[in-house]
């Protein structure tokens, strides 16, 4: 039950999209997001569509993957559908029910909040589907490493967070561990208030806790024993290099940002 | 009154492409007050096998049944898993009480004892298992030594008077002392209240020693089950399984190498020294066969 979850998994594979520079693809998702907001017009959406399908689909992803990235925002979609369908009140009144209204403003306006929050869920989810954790921490840190001369610890935290990526599966597999043990000792997280489930919890966090502690302090010693000691003078086997890809992909963002905007500047005023 | 396992299989991510057969049409039946020991190598299935044992895992076929209650059936399930206790691999990772007292006392709690009958299970557990009542109720777990912390563990499954006691590698880790102290702890439990005890374990000479029974697993498949001498007669057998010997049975087809005629059914240390005492007296103190 605890394994199905599953955070920042990578797609394998050998695309173009997989090929490009992580700084590329980390800048592009940010820019992507951008995007998302700048559209002010519902048709606007089309080609932001489009291009969320180009790359799932140059990325050879089965569309299932996606979709399984998106199944954690359902309850949250499902919600601002809700809202915003029946508190929403502009436009036309369609049907009026004591204080529930249905407008044609409030449709509108939930179908813009839903797909803005597909498109930005599946943006950020098409970055990580297609770029290893290694690779994207990797990024990061190179994109952060201007800060490092103001005292920003860049290698550090891009350090923290390939550690923490890399001890999501070991943790979760011990938790099942510690669950089951407890499960055997006649511990029951099913049953009870919310309070005697919480109290459940105990026999499950201390454990994990005293473990991670002691798989994080086993960790530091055999850094350090392999002369680990900070980013310091530390050089790259595999050097982040930009392509003509890249240049290509960011082109590509620019002219669909910048056609967005002058688009609607045009069309919309 | 036994656990009964019929046909059963586990498959692993069964609607999945990369399906794994874990455990494959195993049956066996394990009587009160035996000692069966599970060998297999790395991924043969005795970890999935035994926790079917008491229902953390449901099989994808076959059934079990402990003294009659069926696993698979949420009710039954409580009951029978009362029945049997479970040890995993360093149970010393699953304490988490304040003290030692509170940390046995969670089992035995959780099955409903008043407690009184709660405080008598855990000394006696703690007895059993050797960690002084006096000395060590009052104690964090967390402070104690590797080999304590592992009796620790122990005491808070036997505190739950398990009639099965199932270990998954319960001494691996410790040292020769705290592996003999573990053993002695089960070989008393099995002769004093008639527990079974069902043991994955790697150590050969242990099982040679200990183990009434011994189930060989390999990919999932159960291939031989019978008595420790039987199944170690068959040394390239179990070789080929990539698979230890006792050291007593090593030494037997070491002689035999040297062409000493050992019989081939000298297994057990008592019957190697036996037979080289007996050869020793036939050739006045020479032995060459």
């Amino acid at each position: 039950m605890v394994k199905d979850i599953t955070l920042g998994q990578y797609f394998p594979g050998n695309s173009p999209i997989h090929r490009l520079d992580p700084r590329t693809k980390l800048l592009l998702a940010l820019a992507f997001i951008v995007l998302t907001f700048l559209v002010k017009e519902l048709v606007m959406f089309v080609p932001v569509i489009l291009f969320v399908g180009a790359v799932v689909f140059i990325a050879r992803l089965p569309l299932s993957y996606l979709l399984k990235s998106l199944k954690p925002m359902r309850f949250l979609i499902i919600l601002m559908l809700l809202f915003n369908l029946f508190f929403v009140s502009s436009g036309r009144v369609l049907f009026e029910w004591k204080f529930i209204k249905l407008t044609t403003g409030g449709i509108e306006q939930s179908i813009f909040i839903v797909l803005r929050l597909l498109l930005l869920v599946s943006g950020t989810s098409l970055l990580t589907l297609t770029t290893t954790p290694v690779a994207l921490t990797d990024g990061l840190e190179r994109m952060l490493s201007p800060l490092a001369k103001i005292g920003f610890p860049a290698h550090d935290m891009a350090m923290m967070m390939t550690i923490a990526l890399r001890f999501i599966p070991t943790l979760l597999e011990e938790t099942e561990r510690i669950i089951k043990a407890q499960t055997a000792r006649g511990a029951d997280f099913e049953s009870g208030n919310i309070i005697k489930r919480a109290r459940c919890m105990i026999p499950i966090l201390v454990p994990l806790f005293v473990s991670s502690f002691r798989r994080a302090d086993e960790l530091a010693i055999a850094m350090e024993s392999r002369c680990y000691h900070g980013g310091e003078g530390r050089t790259k086997m595999k050097v982040l290099k930009y392509s003509v890809s890249d240049l290509i992909a960011v082109l590509i963002m620019a002219a669909l940002i910048a056609g967005t905007v002058v688009l609607q500047g045009v069309l919309f005023a | 009154m036994s656990i009964v396992v019929k046909n059963l299989s586990h498959t692993y991510m069964e609607k999945s492409k990369i399906a794994v057969k874990a455990v494959d049409d195993v049956s066996l039946t394990v009587e009160p007050g035996e000692f069966l020991c599970i060998i297999g190598h790395t991924g043969s299935g005795k970890s999935t096998l035994i926790q079917h044992f008491n229902g953390l895992m449901q099989p994808t076929s076959g059934s079990v049944t402990v003294d009659g209650y069926d696993m698979a059936d949420k009710k039954q399930r409580k009951l029978g898993r009362e029945l049997v206790g479970m040890v995993f691999q360093y149970p010393e990772y699953q304490l988490f009480e304040e003290t030692v007292y509170k940390d046995v006392a969670f089992g035995p709690t959780n099955m409903g004892l008043d407690a009184e009958a709660v405080k008598n299970a855990v000394f006696e557990a703690m007895e059993r298992v050797g960690l002084a009542i006096d000395k060590f109720c009052e104690k964090s777990p967390f402070d104690l030594s590797g080999g304590e912390k592992r009796r620790a563990a122990l005491a808070g499954i036997i505190a739950m008077q398990p009639k099965y006691l199932v270990l998954d590698e319960p001494m691996a880790g410790l040292d020769p002392m705290g592996r003999a102290e573990i053993l002695g702890v089960l070989e008393s439990l099995r002769r004093e209240k008639n527990t079974a005890v069902i043991m994955i374990s790697h150590s050969m000479d242990d099982i040679m020693r200990h183990a009434t029974r011994v189930a060989v697993l390999e990919k999932g498949r159960l291939i031989r089950l019978g008595e420790p001498r039987e199944i170690f007669k068959e040394t390239k057998l179990i070789r080929e399984m990539g698979l230890d010997i006792p050291q007593s049975a090593q030494i037997a087809e070491l002689l035999r190498k040297k062409g000493v005629a050992v019989p081939p059914e000298v297994v057990a240390e008592d019957e190697l020294v036996e037979f080289v005492l007996a050869a020793a007296g036939r050739n006045n103190g020479r032995i060459n066969g």
